[in-house]
């Protein structure tokens, strides 16, 4: 059983390769009636999914499960090109029975411990270099989002939990690709966490943020502003008020 | 605005404008004096080149007739609404005191505000942008309300003068310089000439030669990458190298860079490489699915555009999008492009497994990565 889950995982967090305890079982059926109500329209009533509308989660793992249900994206509200993040339907409960069920049926990534996402001893340093090399392409340099092909983006990383982006980078999620704890190292994903989280305390030497996005939307506002400004300007000192006298 | 005195028609010839004497003792050194009060043609002495030009033409004092004008009408020289101009008064001093202090505040700021950290700078930058914004501000916003509350209101007209010299101010300057080029002799003495055209030549040749300080041509330099043969792929970053049990989950995207040369700028900055792994079947021509290990696939990280890091994968649609100028390839397909301006598909990286199983280059780039130059082959 154990060499199968292995096999699945593919090198992945392989914690619940042991079979499932009694009082999981109950958790496990609790799930399973969760996801027959919320999930299974698109995923099937197996998880084997739907071709062209939603995936197999046979083996997807608990924390793509939590990642997708705790960030709102799922159960999605319809099929476009991404399904963006809003408030979750599911209770912090509810979606860790759903989990447990996704997982039990096969391997995946389990969701990191708080060891793991403890990031007193994270080194910014590296997370930075990992992140610039990795991540800033689509999420910006402070992870303020983009936008990808046909519709699809790559969000803003400034109200992410460091438990969901965690997750993301394990079992990347959407148009993510994914970063097994081979690729990026579980140390190294705590300083890349480390890294998101502390941007957001940055100041913006600069003045106002202007949602951190570069020069493009500084430059614009200054354009507008100061443009908007000096048309003002130039209507006040052209005015004509009181009695002028021609002379030539 | 008149405009029957437009550039283009003729002057009265006999009363030419201001204008007129002074375009044509512009072009042509000639004088035309005399003419200015409309008395009649005075005599134009012909002006021998290499001469100061006749003494009156350059005259600053008022010729008689001149002083027989009538004086040019005044501006008035008081504001309309005393009161109001004194009270105007009050106001621009205050503004151009405002912008004195802030000016000094500048300065002030400059040197109580020092630049050694992040935060720092932002109080500068505050301090600094307000004090001379303040400072410009008061300066223009005084200067409007002096002229719109104390200086008198009029509207003047400026008349326009045509440009364009008189035909016998024309006709002379031509002549005179046919004359002078006959007494230079420039057409007479051929070898003069020629000998003067030879020596700008160099001189206008010698920007061209200039460029070679742009650096050494490129050769073959460009052809080639550090990957060779054996050379381990390290993950960029970590510096990692990878196997490919390791690099086993679908939709992994990582950036890798050639073993040795990891704090090599000049070298990354060709060599750089996307590692991507496919499912099983996903992968298809024209990918060299030959140069893939069990499903992993490399691709140059340089657009094929401007070279721009192509590096936004989609582990979803397999597009690989270069964030510059929105191309698109196709990561599956061996990296075509589907959209945007780039013209060819990234360059594949020959991939194998050496005998301790990491993930190896079978062999250099096969072709120049990065953007298309004009001596590519």
């Amino acid at each position: 059983m154990g060499a199968l889950y292995a096999s699945l995982t593919g090198g992945g967090n392989a914690a619940s390769a042991a079979p499932p305890a009694a009082k999981d079982v109950a958790q496990i059926n609790a799930g399973r009636q969760i996801f027959l109500q919320e999930c299974a329209t698109c995923h099937g009533f197996a998880a084997q999914g739907t071709p062209g509308v939603a995936p197999s989660l046979i083996g997807v793992g608990a924390a793509a499960v939590d990642f997708q249900v705790s960030t709102g994206r799922m159960p999605a509200a319809e099929n476009g090109a991404e399904n963006p993040d809003k408030p979750p339907r599911l209770t912090p409960g509810q979606t860790s029975a759903v989990a447990t069920y996704i997982a039990s049926l096969g391997g995946g990534p389990a969701e990191p411990s708080a060891a793991e996402l403890n990031t007193s001893q994270a080194d910014v340093g590296v997370g930075q270099q990992l992140f610039v090399a990795n991540c800033a392409q689509c999420h910006n340099f402070v992870g303020a989002g983009g936008a990808l092909t046909y519709g699809k983006f790559a969000p803003a990383l400034t109200q992410t939990t460091p438990k969901q982006i965690y997750e993301a980078m394990l079992t990347g999620p959407e148009a993510m690709p994914v970063f097994n704890n081979n690729t990026l190292t579980p140390d190294q994903k705590r300083d890349i966490v480390a890294y998101v989280t502390g941007t957001r305390a940055q100041p913006n030497p600069g003045g106002f943020s202007l949602g951190r996005v570069g020069p493009v939307t500084e430059g614009l506002v200054a354009f507008l502003g100061l443009l908007l400004f000096m048309v003002l300007v130039a209507i006040w000192i052209t005015a004509k008020h009181g009695k002028s006298k021609s002379h030539e | 605005m008149s405009d029957h005195n437009a550039p283009g028609q003729p002057g009265e010839p006999d009363q030419p404008g201001r204008g007129d004497d002074l375009m044509a003792g512009l072009a042509g050194g000639e004088s035309a004096s005399g003419e200015s009060g409309g008395s009649g043609e005075a005599p134009r002495p012909r002006r021998v080149i290499g001469t100061p030009p006749p003494a009156q033409a350059r005259t600053l004092l008022p010729a008689e007739q001149e002083a027989e004008q009538p004086p040019a009408p005044e501006l008035p020289a008081e504001p309309e609404n005393m009161k109001r101009a004194n009270r105007a008064e009050k106001l621009v001093a205050a503004c151009f005191i405002i912008a004195t202090l802030a000016g000094l505040g500048f300065i002030a700021a400059y040197v109580i505000f020092q630049v050694h950290s992040v935060t720092k700078v932002l109080h500068s930058n505050i301090a600094l942008g307000t004090t001379m914004a303040v400072a410009f501000l008061a300066m223009g916003v005084g200067a409007t309300i002096w002229v719109r509350h104390v200086m008198p209101k009029v509207e003047l007209t400026e008349q326009r003068h045509p440009m364009r010299s008189s035909p016998e101010n024309r006709a002379a300057f031509a002549k005179t310089f046919e004359e002078g080029a006959d007494t230079s002799q420039f057409t007479k003495r051929p070898i003069i000439r020629r000998t003067l055209i030879a020596a700008t030549v160099p001189i206008a040749v010698a920007p061209i030669v200039l460029l070679r300080d742009m650096g050494p041509l490129p050769r073959k330099s460009l052809e080639h990458t550090v990957w060779k043969r054996g050379t381990r792929l390290v993950v960029f970053g970590s510096n990692r190298p990878l196997t490919p049990a390791e690099f086993s989950t679908p939709g992994s995207s990582v950036s890798v860079i050639p073993e040795g040369y990891e704090d090599n700028d000049d070298a990354l900055a060709k060599a750089a490489t996307t590692l991507i792994k496919f499912r099983p079947g996903e992968l298809q021509e024209p990918t060299r699915l030959n140069w893939t290990v069990n499903n992993i696939v490399a691709y140059s990280k340089i657009c094929t555009h401007v070279g721009c890091p192509a590096a936004l994968y989609e582990q979803t649609t397999h597009h690989i999008l270069c964030p510059c100028h929105q191309s698109t390839f196709d990561a599956a397909r061996g990296a075509t492009v589907l959209f945007g301006p780039a013209t060819r598909p990234l360059p594949q990286l020959p991939l194998m497994v050496n005998t301790e199983g990491f993930l190896v280059a079978a062999s250099d780039y096969q072709e120049p990565v990065g953007p298309s130059y004009w001596e590519r082959s």
